[in-house]
């Protein structure tokens, strides 16, 4: 199997890689780049664990070959906090308890800055469609919609 | 599997021509990769069209748009001029799966995944649409009613690919609108989906499209339904016109998702709502 040689920056940093043709981006930040941030739940772009930015795009990375990424910029949850300092959304994730398991939490985490880049003052209707994509089988959504509405508050106050 | 990445269509198209074995093209990947994913199409030869100039540009084309087919649905929806022209098909696109999706999701995906269900093809068989396919024996230009054949299958040939959409110059007194009937609120696939597109003379109704999907094989153009509304002033006669016209054109399925009565009556029920959309948005709101 011919591999394919990748040139790509992720969360800020040029990274190589050489992939098989199928494998997804998903694989590839997990498997060979060792970023485990971001989770296969279901693999048909259904649950959104796999979240990431694709030239600030959010997107599924099980939907997307690695090969695809040559020339791009991919953010994932492990560029979200700055060093040792939690991102506010992190912050207020954990205050609200906004997590169980936390397998779906880097994916909903990666969306909701994605949203909050594109709309500093979503409605809570907003939120809700926002992440509808991004599946949690533990705590309910309310604790996540409402981190998210207060983080947005904090943010707008700060700014 | 291959992997290409061709910075032309007609070096797609040859390398689709020659290749032997499962071909698919990739642009947004969101049927593609399920599918690769799920065994259900492993393809032997992947062609990547992403590389190819003015695949991801909206552009002004005979006062109507063209469309590139790595065009995403978020892009569209970003527009700022799309949505005011094309509002249904650029509603219809939006509706299909969640946030992530829309960020890789396409028109031409969606038509040439062949699903009767595809959301965004009767807004744009409705609107007029066409499209571009390149071939290794030359051009040419399809109606988007034209391309589904079946469940999963299109008239496009070997080797052939669409290059492009164009959606027709909106011009005045025109407006489109799709509504689609799904038993939740999100995320899901239409039971039944309809498009209209209606031009007006007056208070009249001077040109009509309707058309329906997930009620047949293909996506359907309804003649019946668009002679229904023609020359009336959208009134409640015509609209029942309009409801007959629009269930007696289908030919659906029972399955989980819905019965063929039910299919069968949603169908007319969408046609007029769809129709009293579109003819607001045609400036005959009374």
């Amino acid at each position: 199997m011919t591999m394919i040689h990748v040139t790509t920056t992720v969360n800020g940093d040029e990274v190589e890689f050489l992939c098989d043709p199928r494998e997804t981006l998903l694989d590839v930040l997990r498997d060979r780049l060792a970023l485990t941030g971001a989770k296969e739940g279901c693999g048909t772009g259904d649950c959104g664990a796999c979240s990431v930015t694709v030239d600030d795009r959010l997107v599924c990375s099980c939907l997307m070959l690695g090969a695809e990424a040559e020339g791009k910029s991919i953010g994932t949850i492990e560029g979200m906090a700055d060093g040792e300092a939690l991102h506010p959304l992190q912050e207020k994730f954990i205050e609200y308890a906004a997590l169980q398991c936390g397998v779906c939490t880097p994916g909903v985490l990666v969306a909701t800055e994605a949203l909050l880049k594109k709309n500093p003052d979503p409605t809570e209707t907003e939120v809700r469609y926002w992440l509808a994509g991004n599946l949690c089988r533990c705590t309910g959504y309310d604790k996540i919609i409402r981190a998210v509405l207060d983080t947005a508050a904090d943010l707008r106050k700060a700014s | 599997m291959q992997y290409h990445t061709p910075g032309s269509f007609d070096d797609a198209a040859t390398i689709a021509a020659k290749a032997e074995g499962v071909t698919r093209f990739l642009a947004g990947g969101t049927d593609v990769l399920v599918q690769l994913r799920a065994d259900m199409v492993t393809p032997d030869v992947l062609i990547d069209i992403k590389h190819i100039d003015g695949v991801s540009d909206i552009a002004r084309e005979d006062g109507g748009w063209r469309i590139g087919v790595a065009v995403t649905g978020a892009e569209m929806t970003e527009h700022p001029e799309l949505d005011k022209e094309w509002p249904g098909v650029v509603e219809a696109m939006d509706l299909i799966g969640s946030t992530q999706i829309q960020g890789r999701a396409t028109l031409v995906g969606n038509l040439c995944n062949g699903s009767p269900a595809a959301d965004s093809v009767p807004a744009m068989i409705a609107a007029g649409a066409s499209v571009s396919v390149v071939g290794p024996d030359g051009s040419r230009t399809i109606k988007v009613e034209d391309v589904p054949t079946g469940p999963g299958r299109t008239s496009l040939e070997k080797g052939e690919v669409v290059s492009a959409v164009h959606l027709p110059a909106r011009g005045d007194n025109g407006g489109d609108a799709y509504l689609r009937f799904i038993p939740r609120t999100e995320m899901d696939i239409a039971v039944v989906g309809c498009g209209v597109n209606l031009r007006l003379d007056g208070d009249r109704v001077a040109e009509a499209r309707v058309s329906l999907g997930a009620v047949a094989p293909t996506v359907l153009l309804v003649e019946e339904a668009a002679q229904a509304v023609i020359g009336t002033t959208l009134d409640a006669a015509a609209l029942e016109a309009l409801s007959a016209a629009a269930s007696a054109a289908c030919k659906p399925i029972n399955d989980k998702r819905g019965t063929i009565e039910f299919r069968t009556h949603v169908a007319g029920v969408l046609a007029k709502r769809a129709a009293k959309i579109a003819y607001d948005r045609a400036g005959g709101a009374k």
